[in-house]
């Protein structure tokens, strides 16, 4: 972990306590993951216990507190895509790279999120890894998508 | 870009801006809002500037990435003027045509208009469209026209005009009164009076005050709010202005969801614009008001739309929300009078101010003013965002705009609020959509959310879906939202799991009257109108999970089972290769057997197999046929059958 780097990041936002939550973020979106440690300088740095940081850090769905793998796969669950099966989708999704939504495979290869609403509902369902969307999907067609990453 | 000082020089910079334009000029508008951008349309906007710049038609077209126009079905939409024909499904093979023909010789390209499915009609121009024709979008119509990086389009139009007009021509009371006039209610889902809630904040006494432009669109289904900012973000700006003018604040606050990055950069982006041109900071158009507006990143949380719990993120801290009173007029952001607003409400104010407060009165039912925006989604042929005047029927909107149910399927229900709200039935499709008449059904406004759902939608599940959605959204804090939506959602799973018992229906309209009416803030205490609403509607669907172990909509998997007719299978080994878990057997002239244990009740199989077998069947609540024997299986070809017995023949 670059400790130099989370440091800039927090005197950006003038170590105050109110910014907790853009500091986190901007950690979040710098490293992909909250690392123990990262958490430690920064309650160090704000004068804020841990716990409460621990505390914001588990309450708010952008944080995540275990490392990312190299592909990022969400899966849009909102209700425009519920109704046109995006259950379905999300299954096959999890049969085939062993994990459940927040968790990150044995090889660091895909996480996979679930996201309330990626607001393109007119492609659903919609599947978005690395930040491509990849829509109207079937379940059979999320199937061979996923062939493509390695 | 020097400081603008004055009305006077305002209404002069306006004038500089369109006399360097030509509104004769030929241009080129791609809708760059995040639908669009997600079927392509950076390569389409990159495609233009290509083929404009081969074709040597450099300086006399303009294109530009705009905001969403809402046609999100047909997307990405292009805009060609100054005829303003609207070319839809766009791709980058057809760029070079439009640049020839369209920009060039001045013709239309036929192959890429709407064309109504019934009369077979073309239609040229966006008004055209019956998707279109049928809004009244004084919000979002102004979309296509600016691109949202470029502030100069926005002023073309007599942006921050308004704003002048408040700050020179009005007190900050005839400003709260002429909202108040307006009947502006809340589109952030309460509904709650635009202009009483101003007058509380202004007249509670204080040094300092806040504005805050409630952004955190949580609703899942509904993109309302993140076209606006991500296409028209001044507008907002402009709105918030004038409301912390009237208030009498002078800090503001935009608290936008992080999910969405491209209202973040564009709404960044039009701060600095404004600041950089005298509309923010000190000494507003040389008026002598001072606002300093930030933007600050919600992290993903429901809750935090609830406006006590936003506060609290905004200070840093874990969105739980508090009991009101006190109200945020009273005791707010770090303890001082604060007003939030929903961003088309404050998007609402400058055409409120503009206009006047008569003219958006034209618009609208008695008690509910104005136009509202809705993210109309799901199982409905034309998705996309409608702005329509409150008082317009639901039947309009899924029929006359939506234009019906894809597939040929049929409509089962309308579910308007978000997880807030409640399903609609065919029955009352004719009531007119305002803020009273959908709360009457049983539903409410909500920020706008209208998600259409046809036969194939289990609303069993439905009410399980938004129950699971809110246990997880619930922060915990008050026990008769966590518990009472947790063992809600419970009782629904077995239900739709197939362990569902009787008096589970008596039960959960215990809890949700429990639930509704013991929680702290408004998510636990609307948590249960998806279960009522659904209750009320489509009691029969929830018996038949009970009592017959059987989903009518063969949505709920643990109740379906997928099964190859033997007599109508056409061993074409469609549905072998495409199962997910290898649970077909069966070869090419054996017919398919699904393999009961294995299978995962995807519906692939249901899905492919060509309608001229139809050899899938969906069953429920009914035992499956044992599998046909393996000698059995061999498919007689009915060509082959004829050559063998020609042969015999001869």
């Amino acid at each position: 972990m670059d400790t130099a780097k989370i440091e800039r990041i927090i005197d950006k936002h003038h170590c105050e306590a109110s910014a907790l939550i853009e500091i986190l973020l901007d950690i979040q979106n710098e490293l992909h993951w909250l690392p123990r440690e990262a958490l430690e300088l920064v309650a160090g740095k704000l004068q804020v216990p841990v716990s409460r940081i621990q505390h914001t850090a588990t309450f708010y769905k952008a944080f995540s507190l275990v490392p990312k793998g190299r592909h990022e796969i969400h899966i849009c669950m909102g209700t425009a895509c519920h109704v046109r099966g995006a259950p379905r989708v999300l299954e096959v999704v999890e049969n085939l790279t062993g994990i459940q939504p927040g968790e990150t495979d044995a090889e660091m290869k895909f996480s996979l999120d679930t996201v309330n609403c990626l607001g393109c509902c007119a492609l659903g369902p919609v599947m978005e890894i690395d930040a491509q969307h990849l829509g109207k999907l079937a379940p059979a067609m999320a199937a061979d998508l996923l062939k493509n990453y390695d | 870009m020097p400081l603008i000082n004055s009305p006077a020089e305002l209404e002069q910079h306006r004038r500089e801006i369109l006399a360097k334009r030509d509104p004769r000029k030929p241009s080129v508008s791609v809708c760059a809002g995040a639908g669009c951008l997600a079927t392509g349309a950076e390569k389409v906007i990159a495609a233009f500037n290509a083929e404009i710049a081969k074709q040597g038609l450099n300086a006399e077209v303009t294109t530009k990435g705009t905001g969403c126009p809402g046609f999100c079905e047909r997307g990405p939409v292009v805009v060609v003027g100054p005829e303003e024909i609207c070319y839809l499904q766009v791709t980058p093979k057809d760029v070079p045509e439009i640049v020839a023909k369209t920009l060039k010789e001045k013709k239309v390209v036929e192959r890429l208009l709407y064309v109504d499915a019934a009369t077979k009609e073309k239609a040229v121009r966006e008004a055209d469209i019956p998707f279109y024709r049928n809004q009244e979008r004084n919000i979002i119509g102004n979309n296509i026209k600016i691109d949202p990086k470029c502030i100069d389009d926005y002023l073309a139009l007599g942006g921050y005009s308004a704003l002048a007009k408040a700050l020179f021509g009005m007190t900050p009371e005839q400003v709260v009164e002429e909202v108040k006039k307006s009947k502006l209610r809340g589109r952030g889902g309460g509904g709650f009076p635009t202009g009483v809630k101003w007058e509380a904040a202004r007249s509670t006494p204080g040094e300092t005050k806040y504005v805050i432009v409630n952004a955190d669109e949580g609703d899942p289904g509904a993109f309302m709010d993140r076209a606006v900012l991500e296409g028209n973000p001044h507008s907002i700006l402009e709105g918030l202005i004038i409301g912390a003018y009237a208030i009498g604040a002078h800090e503001g606050y935009v608290y936008v969801r992080q999910e969405y990055p491209l209202a973040l950069k564009n709404v960044s982006l039009a701060i600095k614009q404004a600041g950089e041109h005298g509309f923010l900071g000190k000494n507003i158009l040389g008026s002598g008001f001072d606002l300093t507006v930030k933007v600050h990143r919600g992290a993903g949380a429901f809750v935090c739309g609830e406006e006590t719990a936003l506060i609290l993120s905004l200070e840093g801290r874990p969105g739980e929300p508090k009991p009101r009173p006190p109200y945020p007029a009273a005791k707010g952001l770090w303890g001082r009078p604060t007003n939030i607003n929903n961003v088309e409400t404050w998007a609402n104010v400058p055409l409120i101010i503009n206009k006047g407060a008569d003219w958006f009165t034209g618009f609208g039912t008695e008690k509910s003013k104005g136009t509202k925006i809705f993210s109309l989604v799901g199982k409905i042929k034309n998705t996309g965002l409608v702005e329509v005047p409150m008082g317009v029927t639901l039947r309009d909107i899924v029929y006359k705009i939506g234009d019906g149910i894809p597939r040929g399927k049929k409509f089962k229900a309308v579910q308007t609020g978000g997880p807030a709200g409640g399903c609609i039935p065919e029955e009352h499709l004719d009531i007119a959509v305002d803020f009273d008449e959908l709360i009457k059904v049983g539903a409410i406004m909500g920020s706008g959310g209208m998600i259409v759902m046809d036969e194939d939608t289990c609303m069993v599940d439905i009410a399980r879906y938004f129950l699971n959605f809110l246990a997880q959204e619930s922060c915990g804090k008050c026990s008769p939202c966590r518990e009472g939506i947790k063992q809600m959602h419970r009782i629904l799973t077995d239900i739709t799991e197939g362990r569902g018992k009787d008096g589970d229906i008596e039960l959960l309209e215990e809890i949700a009257l429990a639930t509704r009416s013991a929680s702290l803030c408004g998510l636990g205490r609307s948590a249960p109108n998806p279960v009522l609403s659904t209750i009320r509607y489509f009691r029969d669907e929830y018996e038949a999970h009970i009592r017959e172990k059987r989903c009518p909509s063969y949505s709920c998997k643990e109740l379906v089972s997928y099964y190859i007719d033997p007599e109508a299978c056409g061993a074409c080994l469609l549905c072998m290769k495409r199962c997910t878990s290898d649970a077909i057997s069966g070869g090419r002239n054996l017919i398919h057997v699904v393999d009961q244990v294995k299978c995962n009740r995807c519906g692939t199989c249901f899905d492919v197999c060509p309608a001229k077998f139809g050899a899938v069947i969906r069953l429920s609540g009914e035992p499956v046929p044992g599998a046909i024997p393996e000698e059995l299986r061999v498919v007689v070809r009915k060509k082959a059958a004829q050559q063998e017995t020609a042969k015999e023949a001869r």
